[in-house]
C-alpha cells in the first residue's frame, strides 16, 4: 500500500501528462469554432461559419475525395495481400520464416522518408508518372503491414487443433476455412483494415514523395499551414481528420480485445 | 469364439512407420482392434502413442505400412473422408459456436437434415448429462463439461472408431476417476470401438478391454489388463505398469509384484512351497491405504513390498531398520522374456 501523498502525487503526475498530450488537440477543436480568424486566447466567441466555408471549398472537397479514394483502395489491396501473407507465414516451417516476416513489417518500422524517397526514385527510374495510383501504391506498403500483423497475431493465438478438429468432423479445406478459420480471424481482419485506413488517411511523408499534382487532405493542410492562410479552415479539417482516424482505431482496439492493437511497432 | 463368423476387425494397422527427420516416432507397429472393443495405447511420453493415433485419424501420413478401417484401406485418405472421430486432449471446441452447434458440426458438414440433427444433438447432450446447456458457449463451461462436449461432438457422428487422445489429462484426480467410469459406460452404451491413448497405467488397467504398451515407437506387449499386469513379457512393461521387483536367481530373471510378497512375522513359518529371502527394512513409506516397505535383501537387491495398513496409524514405521524375512510363491513370479 502506497501512502496518501504518494497516491495524490501519482494522480497529479498522470493528470499533467494527459494535459500535456491532449491540450493541443483540444485547442484545435476549440479554434475550429472561433469567431475570429486570428488564433489568440481567449477566443472571442463561438461560430459554425468556418464549417460552411470549409464545405464550400472545392479544393478541400477534392482533397477529401482523394484521401478517401486512396485510403479505401490501399486498404482493400492491403486486406488481400496482408491476409494472404499472414496465412503463408503462419503455415511456413522454413528456417528463413522470421526473415521474411521481418521484411513484411519493415515498411512500417522504417522512417516514412526512406519509403517515400525509395518509391519516388523507383517511379522516376521506371518512368512512372506520379499520380493517384502511385500514392495508392505508397500507402499500400505500410497498410499491408498493419493487416498482416493483426491477422498473424490472431492466427498465432488460435488453437491449431481447431482446424484438425473440423477436418476430423468431416469438413474439407473450403468448409474449414468458411466455418472455422474465417469466423475466428474476422475481427482481426476488420481491425487491421480500420487501422490501415486510419494510417493512410493522415499520412503525409510517403504521400509527399509519391503524389504528383494531387492533394490529399493532409497535404492540403500542410500547404495551407505553410502559406499561413485560411487557418480557421485548417482547424476544421484537422478536427475532421482526428475524428476519422480515432474512431477506427478505437473500434479496432475493441475488436482485438484491448489496447494491444496499437498502431504497431514503433515508428510513425 | 470359433463359431463366430469371420468378422472384419474395426481397425487393422500393419507395419506402420513414421519418422520426423532423424527421429523415428512410430517404428513398425502392427495392431488389430476388434469391433466394439475398448483398446488402449499406453506408453510414456515420446513412446509414439499420440503419433500412432494421429496416423489413424489421418492428420499424419505414414512413411510405410497400411491402415484399414472396417476392412477398407484408408492409408491415403484425408481425415475428412475417414470414418473416425477424435476427442482431442485440449478438447478443440470451436469457441465461436454454441455447445449444440459444436456437437452438430459433424452432422452439418455431412448434410444431415436439420430435424434429425437437432434430435441427435439432443440425445448426445443427454448421454453426457449436459441437457439444457446447448446454448452455452464453450468458455462458459467448466473443464469437465468441456470434456463431455468434446466427447459428445465425436460420438454423435457414430464413427467406426473413436479416437481419444489423453482426454482426461487436464482434469483433476477425482473428476478423472469419475469420468473413467462414465466413459466406459458410454462406450458400452453406444457400442463404438474406442482407441484410447494414455500415459496413466491405472487408467489403462481400469478401462481397457485390451491394451498395447508402447515404448520407443514399438509395441512391447498387447493383452488384457490382467495379462499385461500379471504376466509382463518385457522388463519395460513390468517396470512401467505398477512397481516391479526384478530379481536374478540361478541365471533366471523374474518379476515379483510388491503385493505378492508376504512379510513374515518373527517365528512365523512360511507356507509350504514359498521362497523365503531375508533382508533389512530400509524405509517405510506411508501411502494411505497401504505402506510400502523398501527392503535391502542380504543378497544385495532392493525389493518393494506392500502391506495394507491394518495396524494403528504410524505403527508400520517401527519396522524401519529391522531384519525381516520376505516370502512369495514361485507361481506368482514371472520370468522375463528380455529378448535382447
Amino acid at each position: 500500500m502506497e501512502g496518501f501523498w504518494t497516491r495524490v502525487l501519482l494522480r497529479l503526475w498522470v493528470a499533467l501528462i494527459l494535459v500535456f498530450l491532449f491540450t493541443p488537440i483540444v485547442l484545435i477543436f476549440l479554434y475550429a469554432f472561433n469567431t475570429s480568424n486570428i488564433q489568440s486566447w481567449p477566443i472571442p466567441g463561438l461560430t459554425l461559419k468556418w464549417f460552411s466555408a470549409t464545405i464550400d471549398d472545392a479544393d478541400i472537397r477534392s482533397s477529401l475525395a482523394l484521401s478517401l479514394q486512396v485510403g479505401l483502395i490501399a486498404t482493400a489491396v492491403a486486406l488481400v495481400l496482408g491476409s494472404c501473407a499472414a496465412f503463408a507465414i503462419h503455415r511456413m516451417t522454413w528456417f528463413g520464416k522470421e526473415v521474411v516476416s521481418l521484411m513484411f513489417v519493415l515498411p512500417l518500422a522504417l522512417p516514412g522518408i526512406i519509403t517515400g524517397i525509395s518509391l519516388n526514385a523507383f517511379f522516376s527510374f521506371g518512368g512512372v508518372q506520379l499520380s493517384t495510383l502511385t500514392i495508392i501504391v505508397g500507402h499500400t506498403t505500410f497498410c499491408i503491414v498493419v493487416v498482416y500483423n493483426n491477422v498473424l497475431a490472431r492466427l498465432r493465438r488460435t488453437q491449431g487443433s481447431l482446424v484438425e478438429a473440423a477436418m476430423d468432423l468431416g469438413a474439407n479445406g473450403f468448409q474449414v476455412f468458411r466455418d472455422i478459420t474465417l469466423p475466428l480471424i474476422a475481427t482481426a481482419v476488420v481491425a487491421g483494415a480500420m487501422l490501415a485506413f486510419a494510417l493512410s488517411f493522415d499520412e503525409v511523408i510517403v504521400t509527399t514523395f509519391t503524389a504528383g499534382a494531387q492533394n490529399t487532405l493532409p497535404l492540403w493542410i500542410f500547404g495551407a499551414i505553410r502559406l499561413g492562410q485560411r487557418l480557421p479552415e485548417v482547424n476544421v479539417v484537422v478536427s475532421f481528420v482526428i475524428l476519422v482516424t480515432i474512431i477506427p482505431v478505437v473500434i479496432a482496439a475493441r475488436l482485438t480485445g484491448g489496447g494491444g492493437a496499437a498502431r504497431v511497432p514503433a515508428a510513425r | 469364439m470359433t463359431e463366430e463368423p469371420l468378422k472384419q476387425p474395426a481397425l487393422r494397422v500393419e507395419g506402420v512407420r513414421k519418422s520426423y527427420g532423424q527421429v523415428v516416432a512410430v517404428d513398425g507397429v502392427d495392431l488389430v482392434v476388434a469391433e466394439g472393443e475398448f483398446f488402449t495405447l499406453l506408453g510414456p511420453s515420446g513412446s509414439g502413442k499420440t503419433t500412432l493415433l494421429r496416423l489413424i485419424a489421418g492428420f499424419e501420413r505414414p512413411d510405410a505400412g497400411r491402415i484399414e478401417l472396417g476392412g477398407r484401406d484408408i492409408t491415403s485418405l484425408p481425415p475428412y473422408l475417414r470414418d473416425t472421430n477424435t476427442v482431442f486432449q485440449d478438447y478443440a471446441l470451436f469457441p465461436h459456436m454454441s455447445v449444440a452447434d459444436n456437437i452438430a458440426y459433424g452432422l452439418r458438414v455431412k448434410g444431415v437434415p436439420k430435424q434429425a440433427r437437432v434430435k441427435r444433438v439432443q440425445r448426445a447432450l443427454e448421454m453426457v448429462r449436459l441437457t439444457g446447456l446447448g446454448n452455452r458457449r464453450p468458455n462458459q463451461l467448466s473443464g469437465g463439461q468441456r470434456q463431455r462436449v468434446a466427447l459428445a461432438r465425436a460420438v454423435v457422428n457414430e464413427p467406426e472408431v473413436l479416437l481419444l487422445d489423453e482426454p482426461l489429462g487436464a482434469l483433476d484426480l477425482k473428476l478423472r476417476q469419475e469420468m473413467q467410469i462414465e466413459l466406459k459406460q458410454i462406450q458400452k452404451e453406444v457400442g463404438i470401438t474406442f482407441v484410447y491413448v494414455t500415459h496413466d497405467q491405472e487408467e489403462a488397467l481400469t478401462m481397457s478391454d485390451r491394451m498395447a504398451v508402447l515404448a520407443n515407437g514399438r509395441i512391447e506387449q498387447v493383452g488384457t489388463p490382467v495379462e499385461v499386469y500379471e504376466r509382463p513379457t518385457t522388463e519395460f512393461v513390468a517396470g512401467f505398469i505398477g512397481i516391479s521387483n526384478v530379481l536374478l536367481r540361478d541365471g533366471v530373471r523374474f518379476v515379483v509384484r510388491p503385493e505378492k510378497i508376504r512379510m513374515l512375522a518373527e517365528g512365523e513359518q512360511p507356507e509350504p512351497g514359498m521362497v523365503v529371502e531375508s533382508g533389512q527394512v530400509e524405509e517405510v513409506i506411508y501411502v494411505g491405504m497401504s505402506s510400502r516397505y523398501l527392503v535391502r535383501l542380504d543378497r544385495g537387491e532392493q525389493l518393494v513390498a506392500v502391506r495394507q495398513n491394518m495396524d494403528a496409524v504410524g505403527d508400520s514405521r517401527r519396522f524401519e531398520g529391522r531384519p525381516v524375512r520376505l516370502a512369495w510363491t514361485p507361481d506368482h513370479t514371472y520370468v522375463l522374456d528380455t529378448g535382447r
